[in-house]
């Protein structure tokens, strides 16, 4: 069975995160909505089975100063044709052999494409008890509980331990919650802007504002959201 | 500039013609309800105890009672489901949040009419008039425009 989610480009770019806001529909219902301003991205390097066992193409994102970049990025992406860029990602295409070295990639190519992956880098919380970072439930406010109403309780005792002398690896404990990639799958795309280079995605996105974002195609659609796709 | 950006996108979402509202006013608000095909208006009326955000995600809750009891709605002041909001009195407040009148019954639940700070009232209307007035005329204009470039 033909399928319109096969017809959905397959593609990215990257992005700064701008802030949030609500956009109301015209029955008066409203969305939240993050502002992303993403692209115009270079394509800085175009990869293929034969010479590099996959194809992808690479893209460049934000100019930077000659003396803030290195030799080896100043030269990469010169052989593109452009000036330095700050950023490079990957995007895994079958169909990179279509774009051209040197190429761009902006908002409007998004346009067909109803649900995006947002990729960024969550907000650092330092170091965090379990609670707080794996939602552990704590100890009892009271019933004898002394001092220890937060902490996470056994580690396991000599049987699940094996007699090792140390807890299980792989335990959760407290540690360093956030700053670590975020993945958020299969957003809806709510409108592009292609004067100001915005696209605007439902809901909240990993992050700070102003922080780096790739968006991609939506990898794996869910089968709600391929009926709205094969519907629409 | 990411300020700037927001402020951007809503633009073009931002009701110009919205009276100046002050927590303690009294007022009407037109609520459009759409039952299946048919849209009518209900009047909403009360006192704003609250006003809430900024730009597009501006709220106002109204109080009012209805068959003896608080009802609170928190309207969204630019969504399209807003027809309109009349100011009906202006009411004399010292917070900005009216919390307390929940607590209040009968009489005491009324506010006094506005008497202090009525000047710079005016001028924040005949400002917002004046602004208004300019969107409008900016509306008209580009509007003409466009034809002429098709």
């Amino acid at each position: 069975m033909a399928s319109k989610v096969d017809d959905i480009p397959q593609t990215g770019i990257l992005g700064r995160k701008v802030g949030m806001t609500r956009l109301f529909n015209e029955d008066g219902t409203d969305q939240p909505v993050t502002v992303i301003q993403a692209g115009p991205c270079v394509i800085t390097q175009v990869k293929n089975e034969e010479t590099d066992g996959y194809d992808a193409i690479q893209l460049g994102f934000e100019d930077v100063k000659g003396r803030n970049s290195t030799f080896p990025v100043i030269g990469h992406d010169a052989k593109a044709g452009t000036t330095p860029k700050r950023f490079h990602r990957e995007v895994r295409l079958d169909a990179a052999g279509e774009h051209e070295l040197g190429g761009t990639v902006t908002v409007a190519d998004l346009k067909d494409v109803p649900y995006v992956d947002v990729v960024g880098t969550s907000k650092g919380k330092g170091f965090q008890g379990s609670m707080k970072r794996h939602n552990f439930k704590g100890q009892e406010a009271s019933h004898g509980v002394e001092r220890k109403h937060r902490s996470p309780g056994s580690v396991g005792g000599r049987s699940s331990n094996l007699g090792t002398g140390k807890p299980k690896k792989g335990i959760r404990m407290s540690g360093h919650m956030g700053d670590e990639r975020v993945t958020l799958r299969n957003l809806p795309v709510v409108k592009i802007d292609e004067e100001r280079n915005l696209i605007m995605v439902k809901g909240p996105v990993p992050g700070a504002n102003g922080s780096l974002l790739f968006l991609r195609t939506a990898r794996r659609l869910w089968k709600r959201k391929v009926a709205i796709v094969n519907a629409s | 500039m990411s300020a700037a950006l927001i402020a951007a996108v809503e633009q073009d979402q931002l009701k110009s013609n919205l009276p100046v509202l002050h927590v303690g006013d009294t007022v009407d608000v037109h609520v459009r309800i759409i039952e299946g095909s048919k849209e009518r208006i209900q009047v909403f009326n009360g006192v704003i105890i609250k006003m809430q955000g900024k730009g597009l995600t501006a709220t106002v809750t109204v109080r009012r009672i209805v068959a003896n009891e608080g009802v609170e709605r928190t309207l969204p002041l630019h969504s399209p489901k807003i027809a309109k909001i009349e100011v009906k009195r202006r009411g004399d407040t010292r917070r900005a949040k009216l919390y307390y009148l929940r607590d209040r019954v009968g009489k005491k639940r009324r506010l006094r009419d506005k008497r202090r700070g009525l000047d710079a009232l005016t001028k924040q209307e005949v400002a917002a008039t004046e602004q208004q007035q300019a969107a409008e005329a900016a509306a008209a204009s580009a509007s003409e425009e466009k034809p002429g470039d098709e």
